[in-house]
């Protein structure tokens, strides 16, 4: 019954979100602030992640390569494909969980805490709206987040395979592009935005119900962590099902 | 004016509210006191509709809030100041931004015109050289006098204090009491003060209603309280040894 409850607030919790809209002016400030706390503030630690597990899937798929059939060119078609399909927008995005989420939801539930919510009520503010709208739109942003993942996943795959002596950059290049399939970076940035819109939503769910002080907000965010990857492997799974099966 | 007539409120079996009717008047510091547990939040709460009442109105002016369409309660919420326990002051932003935010939300002031009310309302609170300050870089009573101005800011017809004393020194506690009472007579509000502070009682207690398990148990004035023999009332106002002591000097001077 308690999971029905949680379900039925998260969706009514979504309706306030779109309704009674903040002042404009006011609101767009509020999505530059987001853009600059969620996105630019997320590059560092996707940059560098990226980069180093685009390398370590051209070490491991060369090291696993001992068939002299297999062709050279495979490297580089192999960390293509792990990147865009899986590493970039589904990795990169439980890391966001942790990450982006419990930033969410700490300074939202720490809002609650200190009955700043409560103060916006008061003024006839729609606090969901103010807080959790401009999180939406600012991640409308996050899939330049990924695509930056996926290029530099690939580069970093392309140094540690040309450099390492695993690969010649010529073959790297040839398995990057054997048989590219567009519609798979179509398919990777659908379930980007489909992840941006539980990154922003349901960590702002855990932080904006949750009940008690400061100890109550530490769970809230180890929660929202927990609920916001079950919640992207499961998306993951559903749309991989439906757009590449 | 607010006027509330036969308010309940229950969570789940528990009632809270059971049937008070009352009223608070305009320019007078209005005291809403009790114990702990007596429903004085939830009272405070139902008034400034963060809690809906299962029966029982409260009118603002003419009109009970249970009456009101989703505009007209937005309209009146902009007429509402609310100075919360802890001051909810927004922490990720300034004083002057905090103190600011109710007319850049309501109003179409420029900036000057804006940034002028602030500084006037600051100086009102006795509180300069702060505007640029965040709210955890200033004390306790600092940051209820820049809750107060964010309240009055944009000149609201109601204004609601939740324990604004409470962890303050006496001396600061005096101060902020006196500040809500002036600014109450100044912009002829209708002040509602959340308290369990004597201190507050015997300051500005222009109308008190002492609440007492969820039923209103007693109301009056600042002179009247001490009079009362109603023994509820007594007991809570005389549970502070300084308070005993002060009517045992009575009672020999008597």
């Amino acid at each position: 019954m308690k999971y029905l409850a949680d379900i039925g607030s998260y969706f009514i919790m979504l309706g306030n979100v779109f309704s009674r809209p903040t002042k404009t002016s006011v609101i767009k400030e509020l999505i530059y602030k987001e853009i600059d706390e969620l996105v630019i503030n997320s590059l560092g630690i996707v940059i560098f992640i990226s980069f180093f597990v685009g390398g370590v899937v051209a070490i491991q798929t060369a090291l696993n390569i001992d068939n002299p059939l297999i062709p050279s060119y495979l490297v580089g078609f192999a960390t293509r494909q792990s990147v865009i399909l899986e590493f970039a927008p589904t990795f990169i995005s439980i890391i966001m969980a942790g990450k982006m989420g419990s930033f969410i939801t700490s300074s939202i539930g720490s809002m609650r805490v200190t009955e700043q919510i409560d103060a916006l009520e008061v003024m006839g503010i729609n606090s969901l709206n103010y807080l959790v709208y401009p999180k939406v739109i600012a991640l409308l942003l996050y899939p330049f987040v990924i695509a930056i993942a996926m290029f530099l996943g690939i580069l970093g795959g392309w140094v540690a395979g040309v450099y390492g002596g695993f690969s010649t950059s010529d073959a790297f290049i040839q398995g990057l592009q054997e048989d590219f399939k567009p519609f798979h970076v179509v398919y990777a940035f659908i379930k980007t935005f489909v992840f941006a819109f539980i990154l922003a939503t349901v960590p702002s769910w855990q932080g904006y119900f949750m009940k008690g002080g400061a100890l109550e907000v530490g769970k809230a965010s180890t929660n929202s962590f927990v609920w916001t990857s079950v919640l992207i492997i499961l998306a993951n799974y559903i749309i991989t099902s439906l757009l590449l099966s | 004016m607010i006027r509330v007539e036969n308010l309940h409120k229950s969570f789940g079996e528990e009632e809270v509210l059971k049937g008070i009717s009352t009223s608070f008047e305009k320019g007078k510091t209005n005291l809403i006191i009790g114990q702990s547990g007596s429903g004085k939040t939830v009272f405070l709460k139902c008034l400034l509709g963060l809690f809906e009442a299962e029966t029982g109105k409260i009118f603002y002016g003419t009109k009970a809030i249970q009456e009101m369409n989703d505009d007209e309660k937005k309209e009146l919420r902009e007429h509402m100041g609310m100075v919360f326990q802890g001051g909810a002051l927004f922490d990720s932003m300034t004083v002057e931004e905090n103190v600011m935010f109710p007319l850049r939300m309501f109003t179409k002031k420029k900036k000057e015109e804006m940034l002028h009310r602030v500084n006037e309302v600051l100086t009102r609170v006795n509180l300069v050289n702060a505007n640029k300050k965040f709210p955890s870089e200033i004390s306790g009573g600092m940051q209820k006098r820049v809750a107060i101005a964010r309240a009055i800011v944009n000149n609201p017809r109601y204004l609601f204090c939740d324990e604004p004393n409470s962890g303050l020194d006496p001396k600061t506690a005096i101060l902020i009491d006196n500040l809500i009472q002036e600014i109450t007579q100044e912009y002829d509000i209708t002040t509602v003060i959340n308290t369990h502070d004597m201190n507050s009682v015997m300051e500005i207690g222009e109308k008190i209603v002492f609440l007492q398990k969820g039923n209103l148990a007693w109301e009056g004035d600042n002179t009247q309280i001490f009079k009362t023999t109603n023994k509820d009332v007594t007991d809570f106002v005389y549970s502070s040894d300084l308070f005993k002591k002060i009517r045992d000097i009575q009672n020999m001077e008597n």
